[in-house]
């Protein structure tokens, strides 16, 4: 039954999966994902979907996304515009009828094309009917009649019926790409285990899809996309959010510490929750407090007891979290928080990505309040940063904030899996019983205290949020000592910059032009000056993973171009920190505050202008 | 166990209470019922959030952590967590416990931590110099409200048994012995210990607990509960409490027919909270206010609970190092 068909070979393809937010679109993504993971692509992807559980259905507001970038080249970005497009209902095809590639081919379930349907998504008329995707490659499928037909016999009722048309168009997909089904296969054994009859159901209806892919003459060609030329190793696929907690899990078994994350549900940080409550085997003590306060108290509680202490949160739980932060800091003790940041202010955009929170991890408490302040920059690196927030707050006894996104968050690459002694020592600094302790007494060098743990016999002291005495940590209100602490505190953090790598700097070390970001930005950054280097440009990438303090070397960096520009997803906030560190250069910007990350195009659009003058 | 006294307890800081406020007589109970305990010094540790009775810690020579407004319970809760071995003293006031902090005050009585809270109840707020509490009798004229308040005030015991409190004692300020035997009962209870400690701010509210403190009264106006002992009190000792009907009742044994026999007997362990709630809102004049330990009933803890799953998970766990977690699941490998 295997027809001929033409099979093209492609370096990279964007594949975008939308439909009703119940459709099971985020699991046919995902399950592509995997396939193409363990055929050896290099791939990124960034699911997209509504705050709302079930919204409306057949609704833009409704629509749930799932984009994934697959190649046999290096893969930094889940890719601006959709090479192929599944569209489920009309609404899926609005919400994304701007981020297709023109030419492309999409695949719509045109069972779902009534006049009911049409009018949910805001369609007079149906946009397949008139010109407005001309040009496209329209697969018009009669997705929901051909899943009902495939499982006429199954016994099964309508609603599980209804439920494995997503695996109708995933088989589809899988024709296009050459892909084989078996890993899919395996998921659904095991995913529903004790339910047979739905597993057989959701392999007929794939292979129902797929076969029809083969069939028909409206698909012109399949296509393959080959192995990416990665570094040897062992790899897997993680997200963001699973590597940070995973970085967590190494830093606290190095460490030879507890670790406890005292955490609140919010979106989009509850996966770290979610993935550290899985592995009480490893000795995780995970606490799901009453709100944001009690969740970073409580991780303060455990720090003073010896703890590696964390708590994971996003934009309004940070803010709930100040005034605890300013206890850390006051008391000097270790503590990791996770700001996986989202579209703000107040609730904002829970499900959207933004890079807004940075003033707040910055500056956001009462009184001179410094903290180290790190941002991961891809879904994979997640795990090196949670690895090394441990590390620097342990040995120098100091709050850090983690700064993550919903993009990093929820996105996911594959990673060559590391072994924790891969990963640097860490000693955290700690009295012992015997040692004559001054609870203020400081490391000559890195000026960290040491912690006395509860415990330990003879060590027993006070601590507390009132100005602490040098030395000593008696309460003191003395107007010198106050000011003394102060300046501590401040040059503490800023004796890290000593020990930490210098900032690297992707392409020449100097030209034309310097794109400058920080945190997730770094893949479509990266892509866009790759780009514009091989075609000969004079640019250069200089991207932040550490913000406070910045790499010591900053300096010389920003002064050896003609023109810098600063790259977020805010309204600048970065640029302006930059221009408080270093007056007298002056920053360009290049801002986007839409809840979306930015596409390679229209940064290599501005960066093009820039070049130009 | 090496013998420790109250001296051992005591830390070189100045105390800094007013003059006469009833915090000192609750500090001098604690360092002399520590050594009591079967416990080291190190392993005390005394947490407490923001308030005149948050200075506590300070004064204690223990391990200890003053910390921000109304949050100490989750701080407590994070040490006893993370060191299930160590003996957790929450001290806080009215303001502290039940305003800013009210919703960590709940959970932690749901949850059940085995914690000791102790909350200096003076009905008004002391640190910042004199406005009502959430326990400050309603119509009380403060600098806050100086027409009189039209809040309802809380009433601890409510509150507690509500959020399923498994210990509730209450102690007077004046009563140093009471204090010292209801700390021990507190560390031996195994769950969240509440104990409402009665005590008088000289400066901003004095007296407000006089009609049950007030030497001239206080034969008739409280009422020590002990488990299995009669409900007896008074200055001749012949007053108790009955159930009429649905209500408590004081009599005189010896009048109307009424013996010994006819008295309620304290029963703390008693699984059904009503009995516990009407003798803890028992007031003069009509009533005694009732002190000792009003409720003590068993209820796993949420540190055993915790720990409990941790052993389980280890023993039964696909793996046991981070490294082998890491490689789990679906991997493939990249050729050089």
């Amino acid at each position: 039954m295997e027809k001929t068909t033409k099979v093209v070979d492609l370096e990279k393809v964007v594949i975008k999966f939308a439909g009703d937010s119940g459709d099971g679109m985020q699991l046919a993504g995902t399950q592509f994902t995997d396939t193409s993971a363990l055929l050896g692509n290099d791939l990124a992807t960034f699911p997209d979907f509504p705050a709302e559980i079930r919204a409306p259905q057949g609704t833009v507001a409704g629509v749930s996304g799932f984009q994934i970038h697959i190649g046999r080249i290096d893969i930094n970005t889940p890719g601006d515009i959709a090479d192929v497009l599944v569209a489920m209902n009309p609404a899926a095809l609005k919400a994304n009828k701007n981020w297709i590639k023109k030419g492309g081919a999409i695949i719509v379930n045109i069972d779902s094309f009534t006049n009911k349907d049409l009018e949910k998504a805001g369609y007079e008329t149906s946009p397949l009917d008139d010109n407005s995707f001309e040009g496209f490659n329209i697969i018009q499928a009669p997705i929901t009649k051909l899943t009902r037909e495939t499982l006429k016999d199954s016994g099964l009722d309508g609603k599980s019926v209804g439920r494995s048309k997503n695996m109708f168009a995933l088989g589809i997909v899988y024709w296009m790409f050459n892909r084989p089904m078996e890993q899919t296969e395996k998921f659904l054994q095991n995913k529903f285990a004790k339910k047979p009859e739905l597993v057989a159901a959701n392999i007929k209806v794939m292979h129902a899809g797929y076969n029809f892919a083969n069939t028909i003459e409206a698909l012109p060609s399949s296509y393959t996309v080959l192995s990416a030329n990665l570094k040897a190793g062992t790899y897997r696929n993680v997200m963001g959010n699973q590597a940070i907690a995973w970085g967590f899990l190494a830093a606290a078994e190095r460490a030879h510490k507890g670790l406890f994350l005292g955490s609140y549900p919010i979106t989009p940080a509850s996966d770290i929750l979610h993935e550290l409550a899985k592995h009480k085997n490893l000795g995780v003590k995970t606490f799901q407090a009453e709100d944001e306060i009690a969740g970073i108290c409580a991780a303060i509680g455990a720090s003073f007891t010896g703890a590696l202490a964390i708590t994971t949160t996003s934009g309004p739980g940070f803010a709930l979290k100040a005034e605890a932060l300013g206890l850390a800091v006051m008391t000097e003790l270790p503590l990791v928080v996770v700001d996986v940041q989202r579209g703000g202010p107040s609730t904002g955009l829970p499900t959207k990505t933004e890079q807004s929170d940075l003033m707040q991890a910055l500056y956001g408490r009462n009184g001179e309040s410094p903290v180290i302040v790190l941002a991961s920059s891809t879904p994979a690196n997640c795990f090196d940063w949670a690895y090394m927030a441990s590390k620097i707050t342990l040995e120098h006894n100091t709050p850090v904030v983690l700064l993550s996104d919903g993009y990093l968050g929820n996105g996911a690459e594959p990673w060559r899996i590391k072994s924790i002694q891969d990963m640097p020592s860490i000693k955290p600094l700690l009295a012992m019983e015997g040692e004559e302790y001054q609870p203020y007494a400081r490391d000559k060098k890195t000026l960290a205290r040491k912690l006395a743990l509860p415990g330990t016999k003879g060590l027993e002291h006070r601590l507390g949020g009132l100005e602490k005495e040098d030395i000593t940590g008696n309460v003191s209100y003395d107007p010198e000592n106050h000011e003394k602490m102060c300046y501590i505190r401040v040059e503490k953090i800023r004796r890290i910059a000593e020990l930490i790598p210098k900032q690297e700097v992707f392409g020449g070390k100097e030209g034309d032009v310097l794109v400058v970001g920080w945190g997730g930005t770094h893949g479509s950054l990266y892509s866009a000056v790759d780009n514009l280097q091989k075609e000969g440009e004079s640019i250069s990438l200089c991207q932040f993973n550490y913000i406070n303090p910045l790499p010591k070397n900053t300096a010389d960096i920003l002064n050896n171009y003609k023109t810098i520009v600063v790259c977020e997803l805010n309204s600048g906030q970065f640029a302006n920190y930059l221009r408080i560190n270093f007056q007298g250069i002056i920053f360009n910007q290049y801002n986007k505050i839409q809840g979306f990350p930015f596409t390679t195009s229209e940064l290599e659009a501005h960066f093009k202008s820039l070049l130009k003058k | 166990m090496e013998h420790l006294t109250n001296k051992d307890f005591t830390s070189d800081q100045e105390v800094r209470w007013c003059p006469g406020c009833g915090d000192y007589t609750i500090l001098r109970a604690m360092q002399k019922a520590l050594p009591q305990l079967e416990k080291k010094k190190e392993d005390f540790v005394f947490i407490s959030g923001i308030g005149c009775s948050s200075r506590f810690p300070y004064y204690m020579n223990t391990y200890g952590f003053h910390t921000i407004h109304g949050r100490a319970p989750a701080f407590a809760t994070g040490v006893k967590l993370a060191n299930p071995n160590l003996s957790v003293w929450q001290i806080t006031g009215d303001g502290d416990a039940l305003a800013i902090g009210g919703n960590h005050f709940i959970h932690a009585l749901r949850r059940n931590i085995d914690i000791n809270i102790l909350l200096f109840n003076n009905e008004i707020y002391g640190l910042t110099k004199g406005q009502f509490s959430p326990t400050s009798q309603k119509g009380i004229k403060t600098k806050s409200n100086p027409h009189g308040t039209t809040d309802e005030p809380f009433s601890i015991s409510d509150l507690s048994i509500g959020a399923q409190g498994s210990f509730f004692a209450r102690a007077v300020d004046t009563n140093p012995k009471l204090m010292q035997q209801l700390f021990r009962g507190a560390e031996e209870h195994r769950g969240t210990s509440l104990i409402e400690i009665l005590q008088n701010c000289v400066i901003f509210n004095d007296k407000t607990f006089a009609s049950i403190t007030a030497k001239e009264v206080k034969a008739d106006a409280q009422l020590f509960l002990e488990d299995g002992k009669p409900m007896i009190f008074g200055a001749e000792g012949n007053k108790g409490i009955i159930l009429n009907g649905l209500k408590l009742e004081v009599v005189k044994i010896g009048e109307n027919g009424i013996t010994k026999k006819d008295i309620l007997v304290h029963d703390a362990k008693e699984e059904d909270p009503t009995l516990h709630t009407m003798l803890a809102r028992m007031r003069p004049p009509e009533f005694p206010a009732a002190l000792g330990i009003i409720r003590k009933v068993s209820r796993p803890t949420f540190n055993s609970g915790m720990l409990a799953q941790l052993e389980y998970e280890k023993t039964n766990a696909k793996f046991k190092t981070v490294d082998e977690l890491l490689k789990s699941g679906e991997t493939w490998e990249v050729e050089g």
